[in-house]
């Protein structure tokens, strides 16, 4: 039901020329959906009562991923969602008092930063006695948001550590990017002796463990958007297909055009095959949650990658034109190709999972 | 042990693995043993089955199954997989293909009539549904029935009939009135394979066995009794029998996976080091599994619908679409990650399954509704895509191949 009145919603509100005139301003939150869907309780659905939440861990944020997934609306959900996790998973309990409320009412908004440098093979900033120094990049959603996660090197363990920054300190500098995908705010962000606090306080327990399970759960939460992503350019090239006529008959009808969308069909199912399989192994131990969680990434990345080309390929030349909307699809599908990682980080998580016949 | 399981699954799997321990040496398929007595293996191994409640978990209860029980059914045949058991479909078309048609279709005494003798494995099945003009095109078939006292005369040419010749009973379509447009004038059977005028011969595959045949039939009288729905509609009858087929064919389980080219991978060397560790390797070995772990849910999300009690979908086609080209790159990766020696068809080691589960898969590709037929199938019946433009179309049946010709013409000219 969730879904329904979700899909209703955001079809009413995220329509195509709204997001054509976002990717035109390069920024494109949406505030009031922001404030709408937070009154609707979409953000407290994780958060346990006892911080302003519902404490119902299932699959209705799945199923609002794959809403998102599927009208790409303009709204910080995935990493305000992440940030949820990091902080009801991770946090101490002061913490938790401090931002989940917050977090659950749609007042702060969250970011989180997993990314390393490809050129440094880790973590760009580094925390020293309570502050973080260097330059991290891109970082989604940290424009609008109040809260940032960060996944940062600890020079004084000498290990990956997870911290809480507030954004809007001076210590904290935000250059907006420009990005392949328009409809997702990215900033290089430069931190200069920025105050930052240890996720977990000094009860912390293994970073590397916690990056890992935040990464899995991102890894689910995209699998659901790509589901959505991939449904959406299916139907856009069913209902592009019906009307199109070539030869004296619509396009719909040769089977050329017909088994290319059985095959984005069949990819499309086995995504979302996966990507539930991924929302129940969350509820699983470790080396479950890892190997599900890989599966749904791998499986939903090939899958939208392929239903947002094709997508565009059927629709021919006016496929490649601004005024067709292909190209949103086309380019979230890289975003969320390539936001979490490098695909080989999944394929040994999935690989090392396989046990022998 | 699979880890993705439920804890009733996990329990389930345990008990079954335990009672296949138990149960299934003397039943071992051994060395290249004749086809004839692995046929009577697979029936001795059907009755040691059914006798433990095995049989038929996709059976309604009342005729000694387990009332739909489709996760079970999953966990039985991957844990069965493990053993080169007589598990084939000499046993497996009646008990997945005519049975459930029945079930459906047939009077209540007709299916007592079958059901337990089917289920021991006392009687066995085949299907006569292919000829030589009419696979894909399953609906052009020629083999004709004529009204007769009594009942009907059949004669005509089927083809691809696997175990034809070990059956005791047939499913058969054929052409009651070829005055009617080609879906229509269609009418659906079962027959003794014993009766007069059926013979069947075996044709050699590619991998040397001869599992499937093509049967003759010449003036076989069926009597009214054993006509199944009412006359004409055996189109209807017939996609209830190939719904099953599909469901079966995407539920294959076949002896390769994933985890055979882990194992392979670990034992071979590339590049001076043990092929797992090499990137390329490993990806392709991820897709291959998380593909493999797709369909398992998939099949599990199809499961429960029909646990439910709904018909099986058009959507069973994806399993049916994917599963066996998925084997076919499994074999394929498994023989290349192991070089030129990969080739060497070495009755003793596991070569051999991986070149037979290879072309088994092939073979998987073209029946019971080719990779394109089930495209076709997932764009009309599940896409709803507009039918593409067909010759045939409401043209009665003996004016087509006027109207073929016809056609030819215009196009030469």
């Amino acid at each position: 039901m969730i879904q329904a009145q979700a899909r209703e919603l955001l079809a009413e509100r995220s329509t195509f020329p709204k997001l054509r005139q976002a990717a035109n301003a390069e920024r494109g939150f949406d505030a009031d959906l922001w404030r709408e869907v937070a009154e609707l309780g979409w953000l407290s659905l994780d958060v346990p009562e006892e911080y302003g939440g519902m404490g119902c861990e299932g699959l209705e944020r799945c199923v609002l991923s794959e809403e998102l997934g599927r009208s790409l609306a303009p709204i910080p959900f995935a990493s305000t969602s992440a940030v949820i996790d990091a902080v009801r998973l991770f946090g101490s309990d002061a913490q938790k008092a401090r931002y989940l409320p917050g977090l659950a009412s749609g007042e702060i908004r969250g970011a989180l930063s997993l990314v390393e440098d490809p050129r440094l093979g880790g973590f760009a900033a580094t925390f020293a006695n309570g502050q973080l120094n260097g330059m991290v990049r891109p970082v989604q959603d940290v424009d609008v948001a109040g809260l940032l996660v960060l996944a940062a090197r600890d020079a004084d363990a000498g290990t990956a550590g997870l911290y809480l920054v507030d954004p809007d300190q001076a210590g904290v500098r935000r250059r907006p990017l420009k990005m392949f995908d328009r409809l997702r705010g990215h900033d290089e962000v430069t931190f200069e002796a920025a105050r930052a606090e240890r996720l977990g306080g000094d009860t912390a327990g293994d970073a590397a463990a916690a990056i890992a399970e935040l990464a899995e759960r991102c890894a689910v939460a995209i699998a659901f958007e790509q589901v959505g992503g991939s449904e959406a350019c299916l139907e856009m090239a069913i209902a592009y297909v019906r009307e199109r006529k070539t030869f004296g008959r619509v396009i719909g009808t040769y089977q050329a055009i017909q088994h290319r969308l059985a095959d984005m069909f069949a990819e499309k199912e086995l995504a979302r095959s996966n990507a539930y399989a991924g929302a129940w192994g969350l509820t699983r131990p470790a080396e479950v949650r890892a190997a599900t969680a890989a599966a749904a990434r791998l499986s939903g990345t090939s899958a939208f990658d392929f239903a947002a080309r094709e997508n565009l390929q059927l629709h021919g030349g006016i496929g490649y034109t601004w005024e067709a909307n292909c190209h949103f699809y086309f380019r979230r599908a890289r975003l969320l190709a390539q936001c979490l990682g490098p695909t080989s980080r999944w394929v040994d998580r999935l690989v090392d999972s396989i046990e022998t016949d | 042990m699979d880890l993705t399981e439920s804890p009733e699954g996990q329990a389930y799997r345990a008990k079954v693995a335990a009672w296949l321990r138990e149960n299934a040496p003397p039943f071992l398929i051994t060395g290249r043993m004749p086809l004839g007595d692995e046929v009577a293996l697979g029936r001795k191994w059907q009755a040691r089955k059914a006798q433990a409640g095995y049989g038929a978990l996709l059976w309604p209860k009342r005729y000694g199954g387990e009332a739909g029980a489709p996760n079970q059914m999953r966990i039985f045949r991957g844990e069965e997989a493990r053993y080169p058991l007589p598990v084939q479909p000499y046993t497996g078309v009646g008990l997945g293909m005519a049975l459930p048609t029945l079930f459906a279709h047939a009077p209540e005494e007709l299916i007592e009539r079958f059901a337990g003798p089917t289920l021991r494995g006392e009687l066995t099945w085949c299907q006569l549904f292919s000829e030589p003009s009419a696979g894909s095109d399953l609906a052009g078939l020629r083999t004709r029935a004529t009204r007769t006292e009594g009942g009907w005369i059949i004669n005509g040419q089927k083809v691809w009939n696997s175990f034809a010749d070990y059956a005791d009973w047939a499913i058969l379509i054929a052409r009651s009135d070829p005055s009617r447009p080609k879906h229509q004038g269609l009418t659906y059977f079962v027959v003794d394979m014993h009766s007069p005028g059926i013979e069947a011969r075996p044709i050699r595959q590619m991998t040397g066995g001869a599992d499937f045949c093509e049967v003759f039939l010449t003036d076989v009288f069926i009597p009214d009794a054993q006509q199944i729905g009412a006359e004409g509609e055996g189109w209807k009858v017939a996609l209830t029998t190939l719904a099953h087929e599909r469901a079966r064919f995407g539920g294959s389980r076949y002896q390769i996976s994933a985890s055979t080219l882990v194992r392979i991978a670990r034992e071979t060397c590339l590049n001076g080091r043990p092929a797992i560790e090499d990137s390329a390797v490993r990806e392709r070995i991820a897709v291959i599994y998380a593909r493999e772990r797709g369909l398992t849910f998939f099949g599990a999300r199809l499961a429960t619908r029909t646990s439910r009690g709904e018909p099986i979908g058009p959507e069973v086609s994806v399993s049916k679409l994917v599963s066996p080209r998925l084997t076919q790159d499994t074999g394929a990766f498994a023989m290349e990650l192991m070089g030129y020696e990969g080739l060497i068809e070495d009755e003793s080691s596991d070569l051999r399954v991986i070149h037979d589960n290879f072309c088994l898969a092939t073979s998987h590709r073209i029946a019971g509704g080719a990779d394109e037929i089930m495209r076709n199938q997932i764009a009309e019946k599940v896409l709803k895509l507009p039918q593409d433009a067909r010759l045939d179309k409401g043209v009665p049946f003996d004016q087509l191949s006027q109207l073929l010709t016809s056609t030819r013409e215009i196009a030469r000219r």
